[in-house]
């Protein structure tokens, strides 16, 4: 009986009795198959980019038909509620300020007279800048509506082929729905937590009960042990996975255009890397309370915000967009999204998957090269 | 079961500054019950990790039926096992489970597993208890599961830190029980022990005092090289009597065992001699009486021995 070489025998031990301990450790289990589809529903609803309803307060000082039907069109648009009407423009301030209003229109006296008498009207729009991003957006609304306000007003019934027609389709995500965005890139934020998470307590927590000198005394080797202790981590994470995208699918409407079988073959890279970078945190930690809160910080913030997930990789500035590269979520993110937005293939995403490749290598290598089956 | 000898050569470690086992030399025949004696520090666990390839010697080396632990651990870790201080079974693992996974990891096959547990039950008496959690058994019950762990893949080389410690009377017995057969069969066996009665059992013992052999030999060799002779003396107060005969130019070494107090004597100072010295001081004496010099003496006076010198 020698001790060289890959035994399948014992790999698969290890893997039935890290199967056998995580059926019986309910905090494995709740952080196994509830975590992911609580984190999926909480984030889902949660987070979104679409600016909807804009609370809008207006102050008429004009008080015409003219400054009416303007407010109207706001209100037409959908995407002004108005909620407040102020009497004086000292209360302007005072009701973005408060946050009764996220925007205030104000319409000064004589608006219809300069709109009849072809002077040229203005309007001040007031906008709460805490929110940038809703205050963009709610700028990009007004403008637009008071634009076909005016050109409404100047042709009067008349009709005039404008000079460019643009017609604008949106490809892929035709509602812009920020919903179809975020839940692909919250299956690889989820997916990097949990699957790091859940590795990083396998071998600290056979150091910290002791179980590690026994089983470093047998011929078990480190490529057993850390491939062993992976692949029921692999098939969990499989199934998670599947299970978050047949929810996004079915609670919030995301589309899945692409291939069933790319997606879980990029699945299988991504968490390959992710649990042995989980396995390599657990190794170099040796207690449990370390190896999860150093898994948790390494995996959910680059995920949540260097992975493209929220923020637009391209318009940050050059330092962490090389940072971006080393971090894994990235491309599963772009991969996920790319299979089930776009129904892109391996033509596209071949790219994405090298790097995976590369990060499963890299995780597997650092995992099995940083446990040493030598206590102390 | 041959060639399961043991050769220790210089085995050394160190923890930074501290030397915690110093160029240890020895060897163990195949078949041999080999004790490995000596206080809290002495470096008992960190001689038997290395043994066991899972501690890294600074220096030296140790052969393992011939095979290098430091060069070829591979080739060491299937006939030898190893059994841990502190209990290093699951356990969220049943008795069974625990027993197969080790099968599973030491390659035993399947068909010869149903007579091995067989024997393994019946030597432990777990049979009863095979679906149960190892973590509701019992202190003694767990060092039985640890053991039939051990010998499910047949080892030639047993390395077993403190076996018995802090196990109840009876499952001391059926542990030593199931050693002795392991030994009938040729299996070589290296422990460490607190119990002077376990050393008392091994065929040599080696006292081991700050990582330093301080004396290795038979039990009864040990004993006849202690100088002088023991006399037993039970007081109404031993802590006082103790602190009398020290005052005594005659006595080597007074030490008290339980209540007992224990003076290494020159040969020709009687026991009634020093029951006239006690009275005279003051002390009530039950009992004095010369004794068969103990492991315990040999220790006591080999380790004093070794700090008298520093």
């Amino acid at each position: 009986m020698s001790g060289m070489g890959i035994s399948l025998t014992r790999l698969l031990a290890v893997s039935r009795k890290e199967w056998i301990q995580l059926r019986r450790d309910p905090r494995s289990m709740a952080l196994a198959f509830v975590l992911p589809l609580l984190m999926l529903l909480l984030f889902g609803y949660a987070i979104t980019w679409d600016v909807r309803e804009l609370d809008l307060a207006v102050l008429d000082q004009d008080g015409t038909s003219a400054s009416r039907s303007l407010v109207e069109a706001f209100e037409a648009s959908g995407y002004f509620t108005v909620v407040e009407r102020l009497e004086a423009y000292r209360e302007a301030d005072a009701a973005v300020g408060a946050g009764d209003a996220a925007s205030v229109l104000v319409i000064p006296p004589g608006f219809a007279a300069d709109l009849s008498a072809r002077r040229g009207a203005a309007v001040q729009l007031l906008l709460d800048g805490a929110d940038a991003n809703s205050a963009t957006i709610a700028f990009g609304f007004a403008d637009a509506i008071v634009d076909g306000f005016s050109r409404r007003v100047v042709l009067e019934g008349r009709t005039v082929e404008p000079a460019i027609d643009a017609r604008i389709r949106t490809l892929y995500n035709p509602t812009l729905e920020s919903r179809n965005m975020i839940v692909p890139g919250l299956i690889g934020v989820i997916m990097m937590t949990i699957a790091a998470m859940l590795t990083a307590l396998t071998i600290a927590r056979e150091w910290e009960r002791g179980t590690m000198e026994q089983l470093a005394s047998t011929p078990a080797t480190r490529v057993e042990i850390v491939l062993g202790k992976l692949l029921p981590y692999v098939a969990i994470g499989v199934l998670d996975v599947a299970v978050t995208a047949v929810a996004g699918v079915l609670v919030f409407g995301v589309p899945f255009r692409g291939s069933v079988v790319i997606f879980l073959g990029q699945t299988v890279l991504f968490l390959v890397g992710a649990l042995g970078l989980g396995v390599f945190i657990s190794a170099a930690a040796k207690t449990q309370l370390v190896a999860t809160q150093v898994a948790l910080i390494a995996t959910l913030l680059p995920a949540m915000l260097l992975s493209g997930f929220l923020f637009e990789i391209r318009s940050m500035p050059p330092l962490l967009q090389g940072i971006t590269y080393l971090v894994p979520a990235r491309y599963y993110i772009t991969a996920t999204r790319g299979v089930m937005l776009k129904g892109v293939g391996p033509e596209t995403l071949w790219v994405q998957a090298a790097f995976m490749v590369g990060f499963a290598a890299l995780g597997l290598f650092a995992a099995t090269r940083v446990f040493r089956k030598e206590i102390a | 079961m041959t060639g399961g000898s043991v050769v220790v050569e210089g085995l050394t470690r160190r923890f930074g500054a501290l030397t915690a086992v110093r160029e240890l030399t020895f060897s163990v025949a195949a078949g041999e019950l080999f004790g490995l004696v000596g206080p809290d520090g002495a470096g008992k666990t960190t001689t038997l990790r290395m043994l066991a390839g899972v501690l890294r010697p600074s220096a030296g080396d140790a052969l393992l039926g011939g095979r290098s632990v430091a060069r070829e651990p591979d080739h060491v870790r299937p006939q030898i096992a190893y059994m841990p201080q502190r209990f290093g079974l699951y356990e969220d693992l049943t008795v069974r489970e625990n027993l197969s996974f080790y099968a599973d990891l030491y390659r035993v096959p399947r068909a010869e597993r149903p007579a091995r547990l067989e024997r393994l039950y019946a030597f432990s008496n777990l049979g009863p208890f095979q679906d149960r959690l190892a973590g509701k058994l019992s202190g003694g019950m767990k060092q039985k599961l640890s053991l039939s762990c051990a010998l499910i893949h047949r080892p030639a080389i047993l390395l077993l830190d403190e076996p018995t410690f802090g196990v109840d009377p009876i499952s001391r017995r059926d542990l030593w029980l199931i050693l002795t057969e392991m030994i009938a069969e040729g299996v070589t066996v290296i422990l460490s022990t607190a119990y002077m009665d376990e050393a008392e059992r091994c065929d040599r013992v080696a006292l081991l005092n700050e990582g330093l052999v301080l004396a290795l030999d038979t039990p009864a060799a040990l004993r006849a090289g202690l100088e002088g002779a023991v006399v037993a003396i039970r007081a109404e107060d031993a802590r006082r009597a103790r602190d009398v005969l020290r005052q005594l130019s005659d006595i080597r070494r007074a030490s008290l065992f339980g209540e007992t107090v224990h003076a290494v004597v020159a040969e020709w100072v009687g026991a009634d001699s020093l029951r006239r010295e006690l009275s005279a001081a003051g002390v009530r004496v039950l009992d004095a009486r010369r004794v068969e010099p103990s492991l315990e003496d040999v220790f006591i006076q080999r380790v004093a021995g070794e700090e008298a010198h520093a």
